[in-house]
């Protein structure tokens, strides 16, 4: 979707300002969004992807007012709701309704590390031969979906050189929507600065993006 | 600070703006977060005790003196650093940093003609298990927006200004492909060894808006 989340290229948002001596977490609750939304994540009723599109979908003026873990928390709402794990009346009440059974946790505390250090690898196994070389020019495509992608405005018609591949990678666009995994070469095409941003970029500078097969053209 | 600040440093709502710092009275975001744990909680839907040990992991565990040791390797052991450039996820998990965020990591070595530079325009993607969590700047709309328009400009802000004849590569994470900076090895450092390198390698050398500076005062004997 054409939403506020892709920012590449945008003005007015002011100078980046670093925080000297910034702690991991300005607020507890910050860390209880973080571990909520993985340990509930661990039910495995969405993935990485429609995770993102949940945030994706805040409006936007709310997406640029809220803070990061802001987002996390309106974004595990939403996630537990659309799954059916919570309902929108204990959300309200703050109670399990007592019809529900008591579940189990999928993800106990003796399971983090290896939870952590395991992670979830998007590379998939293919017998597809890539249709892009390294050296060859492509063609960002100019669609514009309506769901989730990871194609960002900035780069869609603009030419660039493929870098290299990493092999095949789970398809964000159809996965975001339970869609299937259906993956793809995934690539790191080079964007000279100029053809993005026009002739007054520096010569020597460009921009890596990692785009999938199915956002390219052979030139 | 201004509204303007607290906006784009996302500490929250104008109103709780204060107390999150002082914990003395919890925010509104702060109750409601409570009463979601409290739910799932009861739900069963997750442990209390996994929320804890996740919490301690990105509090405690995991962080940029991570990345710094990785660094500090490839800077020592020509090997390595050969390794870590051509298969940096399995480099890496050579020295046991793997998982969440870093599934498939790569290495872009800065030079004296080349100057990379991290960002993730979409979200805030970084890699985890070698930095640990982004810090809000990372996050922030300013970063994400201008990193691939104006990326020297951006340096500026770090007080980093690089000459005309270095290249500047930014890599724009918006796959799982995570992105490390390895940063010039800083002239004067030749005695030093891995362990005393890696207390040079800052967060924002590897995200790639400083360079790595020898610390004089550190290692003056």
């Amino acid at each position: 979707m054409n939403g506020i989340h892709d920012m590449g290229g945008m003005h007015g948002y002011g100078p980046v300002v670093p925080e000297a001596d910034e702690p991991v977490f300005h607020a507890p609750w910050e860390g209880r969004v973080l571990a909520l939304r993985r340990a509930s994540g661990a039910w495995r009723r969405w993935n990485i992807d429609a995770g993102r599109h949940s945030i994706e979908r805040l409006p936007p003026a709310d997406y640029v007012r809220m803070s990061y873990y802001e987002k996390w928390l309106a974004s595990c709402i939403s996630l537990l709701l659309d799954a059916e794990l919570v309902t929108p009346q204990e959300l309200a009440s703050g109670r399990r309704d007592p019809a529900v059974p008591v579940a189990t946790p999928p993800l106990t505390a003796d399971k983090v590390a290896a939870a952590v250090a395991a992670g979830g690898p998007t590379e998939r196994a293919t017998t597809a031969k890539p249709r892009f070389a390294a050296g060859q020019t492509v063609r960002a495509r100019n669609i514009n979906p309506t769901g989730h992608t990871r194609l960002p405005r900035y780069v869609r018609g603009r030419l660039g050189t493929i870098e290299c591949h990493h092999g095949a990678h789970v398809y964000p666009d159809s996965n975001a929507r339970f869609d299937g995994e259906n993956p793809q070469y995934l690539y790191t095409v080079r964007f000279a600065a100029r053809e993005l941003w026009g002739e007054r970029a520096p010569a020597s500078d460009a921009v890596y993006v990692d785009l999938w097969e199915d956002y390219l053209d052979a030139r | 600070m201004s509204k303007d600040h607290d906006r784009y440093h996302g500490h929250g709502h104008d109103h709780d703006h204060g107390h999150e710092h002082g914990q003395d009275v919890p925010s509104e975001t702060a109750l409601r977060v409570k009463a979601l744990e409290s739910l799932l909680i009861e739900k069963g839907l997750v442990d209390p005790a996994a929320l804890d040990a996740i919490v301690d992991t990105y509090e405690n565990k995991v962080g940029p003196r991570n990345g710094a040791r990785v660094v500090a390797r490839a800077w020592t052991d020509p090997a390595f650093k050969a390794r870590l450039l051509k298969d940096a996820t399995a480099a890496i998990a050579e020295m046991g940093y793997t998982g969440a965020q870093g599934e498939h990591m790569v290495v872009v070595e800065n030079t004296p003609q080349v100057h990379n530079l991290v960002v993730c325009t979409l979200c805030s993607c970084y890699p985890w298990p070698v930095l640990g969590l982004p810090p809000v700047w990372y996050k922030s709309s300013a970063y994400r927006s201008r990193a691939v328009i104006e990326p020297r400009a951006v340096l500026g802000d770090f007080g980093l200004s690089l000459p005309d004849d270095v290249a500047v590569r930014v890599w724009d994470s918006t796959a799982e492909i995570r992105y490390l900076v390895l940063p010039e090895r800083p002239p004067g450092t030749d005695k030093m060894d891995a362990e005393a390198l890696a207390e040079l390698v800052t967060r924002d050398a590897m995200v790639g808006v400083a360079k790595v500076a020898a610390a004089t005062a550190k290692e003056g004997a």
